[in-house]
């Protein structure tokens, strides 16, 4: 009696979309595909950040080499907008004086929920090199905005920025962010 | 009856998507005419003059980079270490002199391609912008093979330069020249035969010699209102009393002549980097010099040629490891003051066209 081995079976199509996309679950065996509703809109969501380029000092410089040719921002989604009312993802980058706090602010406060912030570079995140005897610079963005991811660097490295963009995809995916919203109405 | 007319006042910024950094124009308008502008500075003020004298000068060497000019991060280096150098008398090894030069040269090649490409963003040619950033990323590899970091640097030490350079990399910088003249013939094919390009920059926000002069504009801005004047040709620093270059002025004062003068800076650049290699003499590339460097009472300023202009470093020392006081008379400033005599009578369209083409930085406005 020769006995085969088990053969992997053949990934249905859904199942292979299922799998790229990561977020729905297979019925076993069948060809149909479970999830919710919620998880495909994180997924949408994540996958289309649209940063308000927030580009405060030289950490702005490597900002623009991020959504440059070589890096090319443009191939996970993330398409820079110059108004905070297209956009739901905010990047401060760079050094922000305590002149500045204010307008940083309400440029939050313009852009529609659900929105995210990134803090890039040293001095968004806690003052930087400007953390001692100075007198004008605000020590850390999150003084004034929530912040969701911290980028480290001074500057940091393009591949950093990227890196906390994923970062905070991962975190958009897992979000109850149909639950979140009811409960903000209620 | 008499037609009822009134003259509105325009914000733009400090957040705006082309006004290069954190700068506020309080712009009067009437009608589409400029009456007046007026910049509100001091958003980005991080109180570097007032930090330099709380640490030691090789400490400083890192402030300078960050809190000046981020854009030329090795030019306010040259400019601070040549004031630390002529006061505590510290000798420079001929090496270092001439990697110095290098650097720097490099240093205003990528500043230079930020400039072009921003500018292009801000009056519709992203494509510029693209192929900017692609040469910037050569020179930044460049860069980061000797020195370790992009933006900042920290390379120059007071009596030379931190390391010297890896093997093989005049090879790679030289296959840079060879290659950039063609991307420079790149960009002029974008721009300068561009009649969108020539209609929105030739004749438009002109400064004239006198006014120049009178508003204290300096650097590339001054040299395209006519003013042939250089601080690497008139006060040679470094290795630029051994290099041959031009220096490209142009009469005409407008828009369209300041991104004439960039561009030909470019080639000199390459011009001075090609002989400088070839000159690169071996040997010490840094004298001995203690750590916390003491230097002795008195007062020295120094001036070189930063991308953007004339930078003076005016630095008072009190005998201690640390600067007295130190002053800094930064390009950007005195030309975003030349800016509002450009800007007046032009249409509020202009002013976007006109603001990039002075090139500012506002950490430098600020410090
Ligand atoms: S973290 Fe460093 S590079 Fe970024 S803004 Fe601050 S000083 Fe500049």
């Amino acid at each position: 009696m020769s006995t085969q081995p088990p053969q992997p079976p053949v990934p249905s199509r859904l199942a292979s979309i299922a799998a790229a996309i990561d977020i729905l679950d297979q019925l076993p065996g069948g060809n149909l595909i479970l999830t919710k509703v919620e998880y495909l809109l994180n997924w949408g969501r994540a996958a289309s950040l649209w940063p308000l380029t927030f580009g405060l000092a030289c950490c702005a410089i490597e900002m623009m080499a991020a959504f440059a040719g070589r890096f090319d921002l443009d191939r996970i989604g993330v398409i820079p907008r110059a108004t905070p009312r297209q956009a739901d993802l905010m990047i401060v980058a760079g050094r922000c004086t305590i002149k500045m706090a204010p307008i940083v602010r309400r440029l939050w406060e313009q852009m529609p929920e659900p929105k995210y912030v990134i803090s890039m570079g040293s001095c968004a995140t806690c003052g930087g090199p400007f953390y001692y005897d100075n007198y004008s610079i605000l020590k850390g963005i999150d003084q004034v905005v929530p912040v969701d991811v911290y980028v480290p660097g001074c500057p940091p490295r393009p591949e950093a920025l990227i890196e906390g963009i994923l970062k905070l995809q991962e975190k958009i995916k897992v979000e109850p962010f149909l639950r979140r919203t009811v409960a903000a109405q209620a | 009856m008499p037609l009822r007319t009134e003259q509105l006042m325009l914000n733009m910024g400090p957040q705006h998507p082309s006004t290069h950094g954190v700068l506020r124009l309080v712009v009067t308008l009437d009608g589409e005419n400029i009456v007046e502008v007026q910049p509100d500075i001091g958003y980005l003020h991080s109180s570097v003059e007032k930090m330099m004298e709380y640490r030691t000068y090789l400490m400083n060497v890192a402030l300078v980079d960050r809190g000046m000019d981020y854009i030329a991060a090795l030019a306010n280096e040259e400019g601070y270490l040549l004031a630390v150098e002529r006061l505590g008398g510290i000798d420079v090894p001929a090496r270092a002199r001439w990697l110095r030069t290098i650097m720097l040269e490099f240093q205003r090649l990528s500043s230079h391609l930020v400039w072009l490409g921003t500018w292009g963003i801000d009056l519709g040619a992203t494509t510029v912008f693209l192929y900017c950033f692609r040469e910037r990323e050569v020179i930044l590899d460049l860069f980061e093979q000797v020195t370790g970091g992009r933006l900042h640097h920290v390379y120059f030490r007071p009596g030379g330069v931190y390391e010297d350079l890896p093997p093989g990399w005049t090879d790679r910088a030289l296959a840079f020249c060879d290659e950039f003249p063609g991307h420079l013939q790149e960009y002029h094919d974008l721009l300068t035969g561009n009649p969108i390009f020539l209609a929105r920059t030739q004749g438009v926000g002109v400064l004239p010699k006198d006014a120049a002069i009178t508003m204290g504009a300096c650097g590339p801005v001054a040299r395209a209102s006519g003013i042939n004047f250089d601080v690497r040709k008139a006060f040679p620093y470094e290795a630029y009393g051994e290099v041959e270059f031009d220096i490209p002025t142009f009469e005409q004062g407008d828009c369209f002549a300041r991104y004439l003068v960039r561009m030909e800076e470019m080639r000199q650049s390459l011009r001075i980097i090609r002989q400088a290699i070839e000159k690169l003499p071996p040997g010490e590339i840094r004298s001995k010099v203690q750590v916390t460097v003491k230097l002795p009472k008195g007062e020295v300023y120094a001036r070189t040629e930063s991308p953007r202009g004339d930078l003076g470093v005016y630095l008072v020392s009190s005998g201690d490891d640390m600067p007295y006081r130190v002053k800094i008379r930064a390009p950007s400033f005195s030309n975003l003051y030349a800016l509002t005599e450009m800007m007046r009578g032009w249409k509020v369209a202009d002013v976007i066209a006109i603001l990039g083409s002075v090139d500012i930085v506002l950490s430098d406005v600020d410090r």
